[in-house]
C-alpha cells in the first residue's frame, strides 16, 4: 500500500487509471468493468462514459471497516475470490484505513489510525460495517478498547460520509437478533440514529454489490435510491422469484418432492422444499456469486431468504411456513388450523342434537307487541 | 303452530349479490389458496401452466372479493335499514345489548324463548363486524403480498404499512391461519342460518335468495334505527 501511495504521489496526484495500469489491467479492461458495474446498478449504457469519468479522476476516498458481532464472513466473501478482479482494484483504490482483519497495525496504534480518519476526514469518508450491536446492558456484550461497538458505531457511523452496513447481522441484527436475542443486538440503523446508512443484507453479502455501491458513491457523490428497508434497488428491488431460473417449473406445477428425487435431478422447483424465493428481495439470481459462477437455487438448494429482516425467526429452512407463534415447533399452520375447524364442527353438532331436544316457546312476543304500537 | 305471517322484502339485490360474491369467491380462494401453500400436484407437464392458472384463479377471485367487500361497505351507507353499518355495532347501544343477551340465552339454553330478528340477529352482526375486519386483513396481506411482484409500484406504495408491520414469510402465515378462521366462521354460520331457520321460521336461508322474510309482526321493524350509539347524542328522534 505504501509503495501503491508513493507512485501516485509521485506522478503528482491520485489516478485510478494510472494505478490500474500499473496493476496490469488494460484500458479495455476497465471500461469493461465500468460497463457491467452500470449494468449492475441498473443504470442505462449511456451512463457508462460517466461512470469510466468519476471513476478516473476520483479523488482517493478513504475508508474504514469496522466489525462487530459477526464472523467475518463478509470480509471472507470480498477477500477470497478466485482471481484479483477489476472490482477488487477498484476496492483496492480505497484508502482503507482500519479493518481489523487485514490491518497491520494493532492494540493502540489500529485504534489511534482510526481516531486519525475520524478527525481528519469527518464528514468526508465512507464506513463499512460488519455484524451487529449489542444494545443490552450498555452494551458490554461487544467492546473494543474499552468501547462499546455501540459508542464506537456512533462515533464513526455518525461523522463517516454514508455508512455501508454489509451482510445481515449489521443490517438488521441478523443470527445475534434472532430469539431470544440475549444480547439485545440490533442493525446499524437502529443503533445509531440519523446517520446516513445503506443496508447490504446477505450471509454473505454479494461482494459485487458492494462494488457497485462504492463506484455509484464515487461516481454520483450518494449512495443509490433504496428500499424500505435501506436496501439498494438495483440489488434489493426485484423477487428472487421473479428472476428464477426454475420458475418456468413453478407456474408449471412441477417440483422437487424430496431430495434427490428424479425432480430434483431434472431441477424442478424447490419450493415444497421450503425455498424462500418468492418472499426474498435479491439479485442472486442475476447477479450470482463468485465471478457469477452460481447461485444457491442453481446449485440445488432452496433459498433461505437471508437478506430478509428476521430471516433466522420467519424463514424455516426446509419448511414453507414458519412456526404459529405461542404452538410448538411439531404443529404446523394447517394441523392447528384444521383442528380449529374440527372444534367449531364438532361444537355446533353437539349443539344441534341438544336442540332437536330441546322445547322451544313460540317465537318472541315481544316483536309482535313492538309491531302492534 | 298456525300462526300467520307477513312478508317483508329485508335484503336488497346489492346485498344478496355481495353474499353470494363472498360465498363463490372464499371457497375458491380457499382451495386454490390451500393448493398454492401446498401445491399436491401429480406429474404437471412442463406446459401445464397448472400453478400459474390456480395463482390466476386466486388472484381474479381475490379481485371479485375485495370490490365486493368494498361495495358492501358503500352498500352500508346507501341500503336499507338492514343493510345498514348500525346493524353492525348492537353492542354500543344499550337496547342492542339486551337483544345480544336474549340471542345469547337462547343459543346456550339458558332461555327457551325463540327470539325473532327481523333484519341481522344482533350477535351475527357482531360476529360480522368481526368478519369484516378479518376480510380485510385478508384483503391488505393478500395485495400486500401479489404487490410485491412490483416493488415500488402503486399498490405496493399503498399498501407500505402492511409491510412495515410484518415480514412476507408472516404474510404467508397469517394469510394461511385467518383462512381457517374464516372456514370456521363458515361451518358458524351455516350451522346457525339453519339452526335459525327451523327455530324462527321466518325463512332464513331462502331470504337470501328472495330477499324477503317472515315475520310475526304486520310492519318490519328495524331497531338498529332506534340504538343510541353514543350518551351525548341525545334523544333527538
Amino acid at each position: 500500500m505504501d509503495s501503491k501511495k508513493a507512485i501516485s504521489e509521485e506522478a503528482g496526484g491520485f489516478s485510478v487509471a494510472r494505478l490500474l495500469q500499473e496493476r496490469g489491467v488494460s484500458r479495455r479492461d476497465f471500461v469493461k468493468f465500468c460497463s457491467t458495474v452500470t449494468a449492475a446498478m441498473a443504470l442505462p449504457a449511456t451512463m457508462v462514459p460517466k461512470v469510466v469519468h468519476a471513476l478516473d479522476k476520483v479523488q482517493r476516498p478513504t475508508l474504514v471497516w469496522l466489525n462487530f458481532q459477526d464472523c467475518t464472513g463478509d470480509t471472507e466473501a470480498l477477500l477470497r475470490s478466485a482471481n484479483p478482479t477489476v472490482g477488487e482494484l477498484v476496492l483496492d483504490i480505497l484508502s482503507v484505513d482500519y479493518h481489523e482483519t487485514i490491518m497491520a497495525a494493532a492494540g493502540h496504534q489500529a485504534e489511534a489510525a482510526l481516531e486519525k480518519t475520524v478527525k481528519e476526514f469527518k464528514g468526508k469518508y465512507l464506513c463499512v460495517v460488519e455484524g451487529s450491536i449489542p444494545l443490552k446492558d450498555g452494551g458490554v456484550y461487544g467492546c473494543i478498547g474499552g468501547k462499546t461497538f455501540e459508542q464506537i458505531a456512533k462515533h464513526v457511523c455518525g461523522n463517516a460520509a454514508a455508512t455501508i452496513a454489509v451482510g445481515t447481522c449489521a443490517a438488521y441484527g441478523g443470527i445475534a437478533a434472532a430469539v431470544p436475542n440475549p444480547s439485545g443486538a440490533v442493525g446499524v440503523r437502529e443503533a445509531v440514529s440519523g446517520a446516513t446508512v445503506l443496508n447490504l443484507p446477505g450471509c454473505p453479502c454479494n461482494a459485487d454489490n458492494l462494488t457497485a455501491v462504492v463506484v455509484h458513491f464515487l461516481t454520483f457523490g450518494k449512495l443509490p435510491a433504496m428500499d424500505s428497508h435501506g436496501r439498494p434497488l438495483f440489488a434489493h428491488g426485484k423477487r428472487i422469484h421473479d428472476n428464477c431460473e426454475r420458475r418456468p417449473h413453478f407456474d408449471a406445477g412441477q417440483y422437487v418432492e424430496k431430495w434427490g428425487d428424479d425432480a430434483h435431478r431434472k431441477g424442478f422447483c424447490l419450493y415444497k422444499m421450503g425455498c424462500k424465493g418468492p418472499a426474498t428481495f435479491h439479485n442472486c439470481p442475476t447477479q450470482r456469486f463468485n465471478e457469477r459462477i452460481s447461485w444457491p437455487v442453481a446449485a440445488g438448494h432452496g433459498c433461505v431468504g437471508c437478506s430478509e429482516p428476521q430471516f433466522w425467526d420467519t424463514s424455516p429452512v426446509y419448511r414453507r411456513l414458519p412456526n404459529v407463534p405461542g404452538f410448538g415447533i411439531e404443529k404446523n399452520a394447517d394441523t392447528i388450523g384444521l383442528a380449529f375447524a374440527a372444534g367449531v364442527g364438532g361444537a355446533f353438532a353437539i349443539h344441534g342434537a341438544m336442540s332437536a331436544l330441546r322445547k322451544d316457546k313460540p317465537a318472541a312476543e315481544e316483536t309482535k307487541k313492538e309491531g302492534e304500537e | 303452530m298456525s300462526e300467520s305471517k307477513y312478508k317483508q322484502y329485508i335484503w336488497e339485490l346489492p346485498v344478496r349479490i355481495s353474499h353470494w360474491v363472498n360465498v363463490l369467491s372464499i371457497v375458491i380462494l380457499s382451495l386454490t389458496g390451500i393448493l398454492i401453500g401446498n401445491p399436491a400436484f401429480i406429474d404437471s407437464s412442463p406446459t401445464a401452466y397448472l400453478m400459474g392458472w390456480i395463482r390466476f384463479i386466486h388472484f381474479v377471485c381475490a379481485y371479485a372479493f375485495a370490490v365486493s367487500v368494498i361495495a358492501r361497505m358503500i352498500w352500508s351507507v346507501r341500503g336499507n335499514c338492514y343493510a345498514g353499518w348500525r346493524e353492525y355495532f348492537p353492542f354500543f347501544s344499550k337496547e342492542g345489548r339486551k337483544d345480544m343477551k336474549d340471542v345469547f340465552d337462547y343459543y346456550t339454553f339458558r332461555s327457551s324463548r325463540v327470539p325473532e330478528t327481523v333484519g341481522h340477529n344482533p350477535v351475527a352482526a357482531t360476529a360480522y363486524f368481526g368478519l369484516f375486519l378479518l376480510y380485510w386483513f385478508m384483503i391488505l396481506t393478500g395485495f400486500a403480498m401479489y404487490a410485491e411482484h412490483a416493488p415500488g409500484g402503486v399498490m405496493h406504495s399503498l399498501l407500505k404499512p402492511v409491510y412495515l408491520m410484518f415480514t412476507t414469510q408472516q404474510m404467508h402465515l397469517y394469510h394461511h391461519l385467518v383462512m381457517y378462521l374464516i372456514i370456521g366462521f363458515v361451518i358458524n354460520h351455516i350451522y346457525s342460518a339453519w339452526f335459525m331457520d327451523i327455530k324462527e321460521k321466518g325463512g332464513e336461508i331462502s331470504s337470501m335468495f328472495s330477499g324477503y322474510k317472515f315475520t310475526t309482526s304486520r310492519y318490519a321493524v328495524c331497531k338498529s334505527k332506534q340504538w343510541e350509539f353514543f350518551p351525548w347524542s341525545g334523544k333527538k328522534n
